[in-house]
């Protein structure tokens, strides 16, 4: 099946090239095209919730404020740190796996994981003093707080939580590309797996990069 | 490098991660002070910016083909359809007197 006037069906095609696509190049723009059409669904997922936000935010502005300075800043503006720390890191990993370093592309991912990890032990503490304060929504929501502060805390648990289950299977796929990078799976020519776990979790950071400002720092300056 | 991707340099990640921890110090500061108005522009401004830069450089559409970079931009165009044809609902619905309500 030589075809010499294709020249780049001479050389001997990567092991990982799937017999449907032309080259390494175009399997992993298709990769990465795909794993962007999924992120559309995301944006538009936790879009929802956004839109469910403004309408209430609009509807009770002054509960939001004091709902919102019920919220620990310092927790969650340590979380967006170590989110961004995460973000770079994931980055250094695909990077690595771009240039075929097994060893640098293993230490990045298990920061990345580490980091991860780091942000949901954070969330937990946070959570715990939500219910010890019984400002979550169900049968110990304190109810003598006022209608859009309840509603705050609802959206605040789904947005947040929803977030948080989004870590958790970004840990889940750090795991499975670690694996697959200790086995050397990876190399120059056929990285796409990591660059699209890296996609994903640039966008779980993006998420909660809006979630910050708009759930924890409404109340910071004491209105 | 035989096949042409662009591997991006440790120095532009650095720089990017810089930019988005001083831009969440800023961000935590700017909330502390009474702007009146204008908290919640300056804070959604600040975390565009920044997601502006974890996408074009961290997700790398920067190199992307146009068809990727036209793809991820459809989703935020979509999401500012959703806002304004949302709000453009709720903020109106005081202005008509409707029957039975």
């Amino acid at each position: 099946m030589s075809n010499s006037t294709n020249p780049v069906s001479a050389a001997k095609p990567h092991p990982k090239l799937q017999s449907h696509f032309f080259s390494m190049d175009q399997q992993l723009e298709a990769s990465t095209l795909g794993m962007w059409v999924f992120l559309v669904t995301e944006v538009m997922f936790f879009g929802g919730l956004f839109m469910a936000y403004i309408v209430y935010r609009n509807m009770y502005p002054h509960a939001w404020v004091e709902a919102s300075a019920e919220l620990n800043w310092k927790l969650g503006g340590l979380n967006t740190g170590v989110l961004i720390c995460s973000s770079i890191t994931m980055a250094l990993a695909v990077r690595a796996a771009m240039m075929g370093n097994r060893k640098q592309q293993l230490i990045n991912i298990a920061i990345t994981s580490i980091l991860g990890a780091t942000f949901l032990v954070v969330k937990f503490f946070e959570y715990k003093a939500k219910f010890e304060h019984h400002l979550v929504p169900g049968p110990h929501f304190d109810p003598s707080l006022e209608q859009g502060m309840q509603i705050f805390f609802s959206l605040y648990f789904v947005m947040t939580g929803i977030h948080a289950l989004h870590m958790v299977i970004g840990l889940g796929i750090m795991a499975y590309i670690f694996i697959q990078a200790w086995k050397g799976t990876y190399d120059a020519e056929y990285f796409a797996p990591v660059e699209v776990s890296g996609l994903y979790w640039h966008f779980v950071d993006i998420v909660w990069i809006f979630l910050f400002p708009l759930l924890y720092l409404l109340g910071a300056h004491g209105a | 490098m035989s096949s042409g991707h662009h591997v991006p340099s440790i120095g532009m990640c650095v720089r990017v991660w810089l930019a988005l921890l001083v831009l969440t110090g800023f961000t935590i500061f700017i909330a502390s002070q009474d702007l009146g108005m204008l908290n919640t522009p300056v804070a959604l401004l600040v975390a565009c910016t920044k997601a502006t830069l974890v996408i074009v450089f961290f997700m790398g559409v920067k190199w992307n083909t146009p068809l990727t970079k036209t793809v991820a931009v459809s989703g935020f165009v979509w999401l500012l359809i959703l806002f304004f044809m949302g709000m453009n609902d709720y903020l109106t619905r005081g202005w008509l007197g409707v029957a039975g309500r």
